[in-house]
Order: C-alpha cells, then structure tokens, then sequence
C-alpha cells in the first residue's frame, strides 16, 4: 500500500508494509541513515524525528500513522548545519561517538521551538529521553544555552526548526534513489 | 595473530591504502555534505610519502588513523601529532581511517586494533616521526628545485619557504616530486617548546559529520545490492541449534533465506550451529523472520547457571590459597602482630558495554575478494575472520573501518565479522548483519564478577603494616587470549588491587581463576572498573578504622608516589575537601592509576527519604602526562565518569536459568540527563610521555561514591551496583 508524507519538504511516497516503522522506512527503504536504531522501544531516543514538528521517536511510529503527515529528519533539520543547535554543538563539539546524536539534536530542536529559553529542569524534561552512553550530557546542556542565545540574539536567522522549507540539498537524490 | 606473516611492502600498503579509501568512499550511499570543519577528500590523486602521510596537488593533506574511531577522539588527536610535526595548514587536512596491514600494528597488541587507553600513548611516537619525515621531503624537493640548501628552508602553515629568498612552494606543488625522495633515515623531532597544535585546544574533525547525520557508522553502510540480516542466538551461553523450522520465516514477504550460524567452539571438533539468522530486504523483516522461528535448542550444561551458582563457586575457593600475583614482606606475620585488623568482602557483577550503536557488520564476500566495512575495534582479527571464511589470502581481503558508535571494549571482538561473512558468502552478496538491543544486551563478552577478600593490619597509629586480597574473578583471557595466562594467573583480574600503591610493608594478593559460562571481555577500564571499587573502598575502611580523615590518610602513605600524591592533591583542592556543605550533601574520595594514567574523584552526593543516591558533583583531577588535546581530554574524563556512575548506580547484568535476565534500557539504564552530576575535570600539567585517558578515569567513580555513603550513613556498601535497599 502507498503511503504519502512529507519528508524534509517534499513528497515522498513509499510502498511498504504499513506497520512497518518510520525508522526502517527512512533508513532501509530510503537509505536516510541519519536516524539511528537503537533500542526499538522508544527508551533511547536515538530515533528521534519531528512528525508535525513534536519529537517522536520514529522507531514505534508505524509507516501508516504518518500518511499525510509533515516528518523531519536530521537531514533536513537545515539545508548546511546551519540551524542553531547544530551551530552550538559544533561551537563546543558535544560529539564523542556521535551515535546519538542526530536523536539529541532532534530533541533539542523541538524543545527550543516550543520553549526558546529552557531552564535547566526543562532541559531535563525535554532530553531525558535521549541517552548517551559516552555521557555527553553536560556538553549538550550548555550548546542548548548557547543554541538559545544564538536563536534569539543576533545570531544568523536560523530555520524554523521544524525546517520543512529547508530540505537537504540531495534529498531529491536520496528519494529518487530509494524509489526503486 | 601469527597467521600475518607476510610482510609488507611499500608499494603494496600504497596498492591497499588506494583501495581501502575509494571503497570507503562508495560504502556510504549518502556522500559527505555541507561544510565540513576539515578538508574534504582530495579533488586530485594523493602522492603517498609515507603509511601516515599522502598529500594531493590540490594540498590537501590526508593522515591515515591507524585507530578506531569510537568516540576518544582520536581522529583528531593522532591527526594533530602528524601535522605539529609536519608544518601543514590544520584546515586542509583529510583524514581516513587505516586499512588492515601490519603497518599500523600496534606494538603493544602485535596487531591493528584500540584498546587498553594505548591510542595515544603510541601513536606519540611514530606519528610525529611520519609528519617529520614527510616535511624533510618537502623541503629537499623544494631546495633541488631552487638550488638552495634545505638547512635554509623551513616549513609552515602548508608551504615550504626560503625565506631568504623570499621563495615559497605549497606543499600540493611539491607531492609529485618529494614523495619520490628516499625518505630521511633519521629525523629530529621539535622540543615541545615549539609545539603549536599539540596541547591546544582543537576542534574535533568529526563533529560536522556527527551533527548532520553523515557520519558514517557500522549500521550506516549501503551498498548495491545488499541484504539485512539479523541472527537469533542461542539464549543460553554455549548452547547449540538441534533444528529450525522456518516455515512461517520464509512466508514473510521480503524475507530471502534463513541460515545457520556455524561457530568454531573446540578446534578439536567441527564447528556447531549456534544461531539462526533470517536474511532478508530491510532489517525490520530480518527482525520479523527472527519472531516467526521455531528453534529447538540444546541448551548445554550452562543451562542451570544462576547468580547464586555463580556466586557459590566463587565462594567455595575463598579459604584456599590461589595464585600469587604480589607477595612483599610478611603479610601473615603483620597481620598477627597488628594493633587493628579490619577485614572486608566485596563483590562487582558482570556489566554489559551497551554501545548506543547496536553489534552490526557487513561483509561481501565474492570468489575474488572480501570487503569487510566493520565498526570494529580490531582490524587483525576482523581480517583473519574474512580470511579464514572465505579462503582468500591476506591482500584479497580488505578491511574498511567505519565510525564506531561506542566501542568500550566490545568491538575488540568479531563475532559480528563471523556472522557477516557466512552469510553473505552464502549468499553471494553483501549482507548486513544487525543485531536488536536485547541481542546486544544478552550476548556480550561481560566484565567479569568478582569476589575479594581483603585484610589489613593497623599499627596503634592507625598505618597499615599488612594487606593481604585474594581474588576470585571470571578471567577474561582464557576467553580472549589463553595464551597469556601463566600459571593459572590472569594478571587482567588483579589490576586495581595487586598493585595496590599504598606505602604498605608486607603485601599478599593471590588469585582464583574462575572459567564459568559467561563469556568474558573487555570493559572500559578492565581489571581496575571492579578492583578499583575494592581497593578504594577499603582503603577507606582502614582511615575510618583509624579516625582519620580519608584524604589526609591516603596523603600520608601516598607520600613516596608523587604522580598520585598531586592528581589527589588536585581533585581535593579543586573540590574543596573539608569545606563545608550544603545540608543533606557528603563527599568521597578515591584515587587510582590505571594504564599509566593517575586519575582522583571527590564525588557530592545526596540520599534522599528512600535511600536513592544522587551524585551532583564529581570533581576529577588527572596526570595522562602531556595532554594532547585538551578539549577531547576533557571530554573523554567526563564522559568515563558518566559511564562510572552508571555502573555504580544503575545497572548490573545477572544471570538465571543460563540466561542474562536482563535485555533493553529498560533492565539496564544508562545513566540519563536528569541523573548527570556537574562535572568538573583538572589535569595536572605535565610534560611526561602521553599516556591514554579513554578508561582511567572509571575506576575512582564507585568508591567515591560508596566512600561518601559510609560518610553520610555510616553504612559501608560492599557491593555493586549500590540500590537504595543496601542503605536501608
């Protein structure tokens, strides 16, 4: 069965099994490997997307529940890493492994949409869903500081952070390629 | 390992290097995009002057890592080693991970791979030496084309300079000609004085890759053509497949075959089948397939293995003597004639690495030639794998090694290699291998359980005469390398305790070597993650005993050890140990070396109406010598002590009816955001050889923690993991 969404901008249509996952659909069916597997229960995060712009963890999210619906991916977060919280995680490099980190800037990303100027117990509230077994939490605490001053102060106007204006510049190729 | 015996030359590392780059390049089905914090790879073909060393017309400046990259950041550290000492322009360097070749042996393994916080320690060496000589090339090239005397040039910043004539060539002009030079046979080295890279501060090459999704990891990998697979393992420890039914398996759409997994258990015996795996067009459906099974397993004799079994035949050797690891003095003698003794039993469970990326591999194995793309700790081993299963020799198969999403030890195996290659040789195509979380959870090679007897004599000042341990461990060599046990003696199992650094006269640690079913490896920080929690705690227990104050008393008999003496110096300082604290908050304090690292915590915690422990603040002071980048050092500390107060607090895997019980985040739960502490990390300056910061910093954590329990209840917990019910 054909399911239609939007994804980082554009139409995507895919035929799968419809309970298959988000998770699988972008990174099996359509070779979109920035969204990590990790735990296949939603407990680490490392999954994360915006559906609609709220995080999601894309690993229970069936490929039927996302007809019609607006996805976001790490790729399409910003057309040059140029959104605020990618900006901030390179200013102080919060990446050890790296694994998780397209969940926690996913995450982040959605929380200073909703909430521009997290206090740190929002930032709990808001990243404690996402794990890091090389412990960059300390790191990812102060980019999102920093991440909110940039979104408000000055800074380079960034995407909206839901971002579906800013699709990856190959995000065609990637479709077009996984079509098949 | 001695299976590599063929040597290799020059012109063949140049033939696998070019390989090893293209293929890598083709794994990934997304190519590098948006700007990058490095160069990208060369536009034109590079001019190879050394194993380490290729430079491109177009300057661009590519350092083979001959390590793993999982997250220690040694991308950019051993890259920084190679250009201080080559003199080229930070911003046009590429950097690429090493094929397998016995070049990029690590000397303290006798092959490729990362592991033991060796990295930088020995790449210090050799990299500089291969920047150097590259520079030197440069600048004969540069001198016979101007006629000048290479004493006159120098170079800088990616360019070679005659400053008196005010000449100046790119490196880029010169590759052609220089990388055809005899390399120099002896090259100075600068004095640190000189060092303008090295010790500062630097960005990460790999961050912009890591926060766009293009940074390619073992699971990330697509090639043309390739399967998904996913393997059901036999639940219980050594237990074996008697028959399948795939019936349901096989009515999956999308599922393309179900598959034995052979493993080789006794060299003695044919292998035996060990698991099934489903092979099919996504891993989702693999996943499926796996459901849809219906295996009979011979569950084998571990199948009434349980904690307590586990436990009792740690127990039952205890009043035996084991294997001596140190023996000074008299520690009988001191024991009896002692003023105090204090005696203690301590206990540390298995734990499980829990990578945040999943065990995964993939192989394509043709009737010509094997790639491996494996987020692997050990090229060597990865190699043979593909070697041995596809009878090719040595040059035919190549190893590309991706991102590692955490290592911790684990990827220093290469049961994700075997299964990879099986399956597509049976196939005949690239397949690759993902196993679930719970997988991941429950066939691990575990830090091993130990058990530990200590006993220590006080004098009527309260100074030990006397420390005699005996140690009952599951080894983890006589899995990974029996070969290295020498009479009975693990030397893995006892670091943390036998080298105990205590100014202590008479000393005794003997050993037990435990062989159960859990299968053993390595885990960040080894023998020291469980010895150190003993040896600290209970060194604590002696200052109680003696009515001193824990850090005072260590001071005094750390005073002939002085790399200790400062980094606990340091970490008490900085923590402000006998200040005052807010109501309801105590602290600890342990110190330890590990792989030649001194590493001190001075932990705050709280405990709250029903006994859960929470850490605020860790304060870590650590001498790894010189530092070479100080930002990825003081990451590579803080995130240890992250994975430490997991361990100590949160997680522990057990077993029961042969079976781990445990199986998602849920059963073991990675410390979170919420439970972080602040995280404050000092290094105390150095000019000492660089020695490896991936693992010392996770010993000192759990006996810190426990030694600000005893300080706020008085209650001593002797056992990991620490659980509110042990404090009620």
């Amino acid at each position: 069965m054909a399911i239609q969404f939007t994804l980082n901008g554009k139409p995507a249509t895919v035929d799968v099994n419809p309970d298959m996952p988000l998770l699988w659909v972008l990174r099996d069916a359509l070779n979109m490997t920035g969204t990590k597997f990790g735990c296949g229960m939603a407990l680490c995060g490392a999954c994360t997307v915006h559906i609609n712009g709220n995080a999601t963890r894309s690993c229970i999210t069936p490929i039927s529940s996302v007809s019609g619906k607006h996805v976001t991916t790490i790729e399409g977060l910003s057309a040059t890493s140029s959104h605020p919280v990618q900006v901030a995680w390179k200013q102080i490099d919060v990446p050890q492994c790296g694994y998780c980190q397209s969940g926690q800037i996913m995450s982040a990303a959605a929380l200073l949409a909703k909430t521009p100027k997290p206090t740190d117990a929002q930032i709990d509230d808001a990243m404690s869903g996402n794990i890091c077994r090389c412990g960059t939490y300390p790191r990812i605490r102060k980019a999102i500081h920093i991440a909110a001053q940039l979104q408000s102060g000055g800074a380079k106007p960034a995407a909206a952070p839901s971002a579906d204006a800013n699709p990856a510049p190959n995000a065609e190729a990637v479709l077009a390629g996984g079509a098949e | 390992m001695s299976a590599i015996t063929q040597p290799i030359g020059r012109r063949n590392f140049l033939k696998t290097g070019a390989a090893g780059a293209a293929g890598l390049i083709v794994g990934f089905y997304l190519p590098g995009r948006g700007e990058a914090f490095a160069a990208a790879a060369p536009a034109s073909e590079p001019r190879v002057f050394n194993a380490f060393v290729q430079i491109a017309p177009d300057d661009t400046v590519t350092i083979l890592i001959n390590k793993s990259e999982m997250g220690q950041g040694v991308e950019t550290s051993i890259a920084m080693l190679c250009a201080e000492e080559l003199g080229c322009d930070w911003k046009r360097i590429h950097t690429e991970f090493a094929p397998a070749d016995k070049v990029y042996f690590d000397p303290a393994f006798g092959m490729q791979g990362t592991g033991g916080s060796q990295s930088i320690h020995s790449a210090w060496d050799p990299m500089r030496q291969a920047g150097a000589t590259a520079r030197l090339m440069l600048i004969s090239a540069a001198a016979q084309k101007w006629g000048v005397e290479t004493s006159e040039c120098h170079a800088a910043d990616g360019k070679v300079v005659h400053a008196a004539s005010k000449r100046s060539a790119t490196f880029g002009s010169l590759a052609e000609a220089a990388a055809q030079l005899p390399a120099p046979k002896e090259v100075k080295l600068k004095d640190p004085s000189e060092f303008t890279i090295v010790g500062k501060p630097t960005h990460r090459v790999d961050t912009a890759k890591k926060v766009n999704g293009t940074a390619g990891f073992g699971v990330d990998v697509r090639l043309p053509g390739m399967l998904h697979a996913s393997v059901e393992h036999c639940p219980v420890f050594a237990g074996t497949v008697v028959s399948f039914d795939d019936t349901k398996t096989k009515a999956i759409p999308g599922v393309k075959a179900v598959l034995p997994i052979m493993t080789l258990r006794d060299p003695k015996k044919p292998p035996v089948m060990t698991a099934v795996a489903v092979v099919a067009d996504n891993t989702w459906t693999a996943f499926q397939g796996r459901k849809a099974l219906d295996i009979k397993w011979d569950e084998g004799p571990g199948a009434d293995a349980s904690n307590a079994s586990i436990r009792k035949s740690f127990e039952d050797v205890m009043d035996k003597p084991g294997v001596s690891s140190r023996k000074e003095g008299d520690a009988v003698a001191g024991l009896q004639s002692a003023a105090t003794k204090v005696e203690a039993t301590y206990w540390a469970p298995y734990q499980a690495h829990s990578t945040m990326e999943p065990i995964n591999g993939t192989a394509d194995v043709r009737p010509d030639g094997v790639d491996l793309w494996m987020p692997t700790q050990f090229q060597t081993p990865s190699q043979l794998t593909g070697m041995g299963i596809s009878g090719l020799p040595q040059d035919k198969v190549k190893v590309h090694t991706t991102y590692l999403g955490g290592g911790f030890g684990r990827r220093g195996w290469s049961d994700f290699v075997t299964e990879a290659c099986q399956l597509s040789k049976a196939m005949g195509k690239p397949v690759q291998v993902t196993w679930k979380r719970e997988d991941d959870t429950q066939h691990d090679y575990y830090r091993p359980a130990s058990l530990i007897k200590m006993s220590a004599g006080l004098d009527a000042d309260g100074k030990p005469t006397a420390f005699a341990a005996r140690v009952a461990c599951d080894s983890i060599m006589s899995w990974f390398f029996p070969g290295s046990i020498t009479n009975g003696l693990d030397s893995s199992s006892v670091e943390g305790v036998s080298d105990i650094a205590y100014d202590i006269p008479n000393v005794s640690v003997d050993y037990h070597l435990m062989a159960g079913p859990v299968p053993m490896g390595f885990w960040r920080s080894v023998g020291a993650s469980q010895n150190g929690f003993f040896s600290e705690s209970f060194v604590d227990e002696l200052a109680h005993a003696a009515n001193k104050d824990p850090y005072q008393y260590r001071r005094d008999l750390l005073s002939k050890k002085p790399r200790h003496l400062a980094v606990l110096n340091l970490a008490a300082e900085k923590a402000g140990w006998g200040t005052e604290l807010a109501k309801g908050r105590y602290r600890g304090i342990a110190v330890l070396e590990a792989f030649s690292t001194y590493a001190a915590e001075v932990v705050e915690i709280s405990i709250d109406k029903d006994n859960a422990v929470k850490v605020h603040r860790v304060v870590a002071a650590v001498d790894c010598g010189r530092v070479i980048n100080p930002d990825t050092a003081e990451a590579q500390v803080s995130g240890a002590i992250v994975y430490g107060i997991t361990a100590a607090l949160n997680t522990e895997i057990t077993i029961d009816k042969g079976r781990v019980v445990q199986a998602n985040f849920d059963t073991v739960p990675p410390l979170r955001m919420n439970e972080c502490p602040k995280i404050e990390v000092h290094f105390v300056p150095s000019t000492e050889t660089p020695t490896g910061l991936g693992e010392p910093a996770v010993p000192p954590v759990a006996p810190a923690i426990a030694n600000a329990i005893f300080a706020a209840t008085g209650k001593r917990v002797r056992k990991l993991p620490i659980k509110p019910e042990d404090l009620a």
